[in-house]
């Protein structure tokens, strides 16, 4: 199937006599917006961290983006975009300071620069703030415009590791419509988020627990097997489980 | 597709600029550490304060006490009585009394509460006030060569470049990596296509030439304000001091690799850095003075090499050939303190 954009198989990492994550294998389909789902310490830090080639499974195969995520790591993070939680931008830089820097990166050509940095601006109606420091803008604003930053180079795959933490919910909206703006235009979207009312928002949902994957199908289906109302129900049947603490 | 490598370099450089009191200070500090050990700490002595206390007036003491109060070392504070002598010591008005008795004999009372000052204070004194009597005999042919007037800046200087460097590359780099670190966005750059190297590498670039101009002040303060001789040739003090930049540097990519917070990084550049080439580099205390069980720790301080080999270029005027043994002391430093930070850095990523 060519529009398959991640697939893993059985991949583990083990951490000395801890095993993070357990054996597990998905496939992620091309625009699709993956609900990657777990309680904290479940593993999907770890198993994200493999996806990006930032570390290597110890056992098990996959690809990203068409690159084995053991062999062509480079190749996978020249072809995907990340935005964490944690604030990614630099505040002691201007918001073009900052798309000029990540553009640079990417290995984006001075006018191809030009042209994106507009559309963001257009996008975020940002045009004011092109020479403000980011240190000074709300939290909401910041967590758009390092969305934006994040699919700069219009990667094929963006990972957003809880990117709506601490936002609020009026932001929050505005935050998911563009997930689904890119998604539309045909960017895979992998996502982990503590917010159900998130979950329901994506095309199919995967929940981790103890370094597995407990469940993984369509929010509508999720419901229906577990019998449950939403999402958050379903969560909580199957985080209930877990046997590992944080 | 090629990262703009120009474009990371350019970051840091805005980072630094930025923060307009941190460069300031980057900037401003080997000056005035230089100004400050050059003019207002030196263990040359001046200026010491000595009353007279004479039981009959002669002749000869009379013409002893001019002679003190001619001295540009000394300062004559006036007569006390004998028994005032303690008095006028125990309330700091003299640091040292000279008693003559009846027979002309005389007796020095010094305030050795500061050892330095009494030590070479005596010794001085001793030798002013008893110069007449030592003129007939055979003297020693004294010369003092490199340093003829025994300034303490010539001590100082190389010392503070010994400081300066590590205070610049190894401490503000490590803080810089580390405060990536913190903030979130190292692992954001991980996740882009650059080579970790190159983020590194993008890191020390302007915090290299930042030291380039610290340098350079350095060397020009030392020749027009503090005038030390620069005796040896430019070329080998600049060759010497590029390779201690790239070990300061690769130190502070090390402290980075195992600190996990800034502060961390500051404590250890001040505690494990800092410390030793103050203390242990020769700068201020000879090595020779440290206990023995000490004295082989100097010999692992990159500091002590370099200030020792920018003392024989600088001061003494040796060609580069007199410092062979500590350029390659360094260079070997720098390598494999270059290779344990790259792949502590590099194991540290996975």
């Amino acid at each position: 199937m060519k529009d398959i954009v991640i697939s893993v198989k059985e991949i583990s990492k083990v951490f000395g006599d801890f095993t993070a994550v357990d054996k597990i294998s998905f496939e992620v389909r091309k625009g699709e917006i993956f609900g990657f789902l777990g309680a904290n310490g479940a593993g999907k830090t770890t198993a994200m961290r493999m996806l990006c080639g930032l570390s290597f499974p110890t056992h098990g195969s996959g690809t990203v983006a068409g690159f084995d995520i053991r062999k062509q790591s480079e190749e996978i993070k020249r072809n995907i975009g990340y935005m964490s939680q944690k604030f990614s931008l630099y505040n002691n830089l201007t918001v073009w300071e900052n798309i000029r820097l990540f553009a640079g990166i990417y290995g984006l050509s001075k006018q191809e620069t030009k042209q994106r940095a507009e559309n963001i601006f257009k996008q975020l109606d940002f045009e004011k703030e092109r020479n403000t420091l980011v240190a000074s803008l709300p939290l909401g604003w910041k967590q758009k415009l390092s969305f934006s930053i994040a699919t700069i180079h219009k990667p094929e795959i963006v990972f957003l590791d809880e990117p709506t933490g601490g936002v609020d919910p009026i932001t929050r909206r505005q935050f998911w419509e563009m997930i689904y703006q890119a998604s539309n235009e045909g960017t895979t979207i992998f996502v982990t988020t503590h917010y159900m009312d998130e979950a329901e928002y994506c095309s199919r949902v995967s929940i981790m627990v103890d370094g597995q994957i407990r469940a993984l199908d369509t929010p509508a289906n999720l419901k229906k097997l577990y019998n449950a109302e939403s999402m958050d129900e379903v969560f909580r049947h199957l985080a209930r489980e877990a046997k590992r603490g944080e | 597709m090629k990262t703009n490598f120009l474009s990371f370099v350019k970051k840091e450089a805005l980072h630094i600029l930025r923060d307009k009191r941190t460069m300031m200070i980057v900037l401003l500090i080997p000056i005035v550490l230089m100004i400050l050990f050059g003019f207002a700490i030196s263990t040359e002595l001046n200026n010491l304060n000595v009353a007279v206390s004479v039981q009959k007036h002669t002749e000869d003491i009379r013409g002893k006490i001019e002679k003190l109060s001619a001295n540009p070392y000394f300062t004559f504070v006036g007569y006390v009585n004998q028994k005032d002598a303690e008095t006028m010591l125990r309330s700091s008005k003299a640091d040292a009394v000279v008693v003559f008795d009846n027979e002309g004999k005389m007796q020095f009372l010094f305030d050795a509460s500061n050892t330095n000052t009494a030590m070479s204070g005596s010794i001085y004194l001793q030798s002013v006030m008893s110069e007449e009597n030592l003129s007939n005999q055979e003297l020693f042919n004294l010369h003092l060569l490199y340093n003829p007037q025994m300034k303490s800046a010539y001590n100082f200087v190389p010392g503070i470049m010994g400081l300066i460097f590590i205070l610049i590359c190894a401490m503000m780099t490590s803080v810089a990596i580390v405060r990536e670190k913190e903030s979130g966005t190292m692992e954001v750059l991980l996740v882009s296509p650059v080579r970790p190297i190159k983020i590194i590498l993008a890191k020390m670039i302007p915090y290299f030439v930042i030291s380039c101009i610290n340098l350079t002040t350095i060397l020009l303060v030392s020749r027009f304000l503090l005038d030390v001789p620069l005796s040896g040739s430019l070329f080998s003090i600049i060759f010497i001091s590029l390779i201690y930049l790239v070990l300061s540097l690769s130190l502070g990519l090390l402290v980075s690799t195992i600190s996990s917070s800034q502060v961390m990084a500051l404590l250890i550049s001040a505690m494990v850095m800092m410390m030793p080439i103050l203390m242990l580099s020769g700068m201020i205390f000879p090595i020779e003075n440290l206990p023995s069980v000490l004295q082989p720790v100097p010999y692992i301080v990159p500091a002590k090499w370099y200030i020792e080999a920018i003392r024989k270029l600088m001061i003494m005027g040796l060609p580069i050939t007199a410092v062979t043994k500590e350029i390659l002391i360094l260079i070997l430093m720098s390598v494999v303190l270059v290779f344990v930070s790259l792949k502590k850095f590099n194991d540290k990523l996975d």
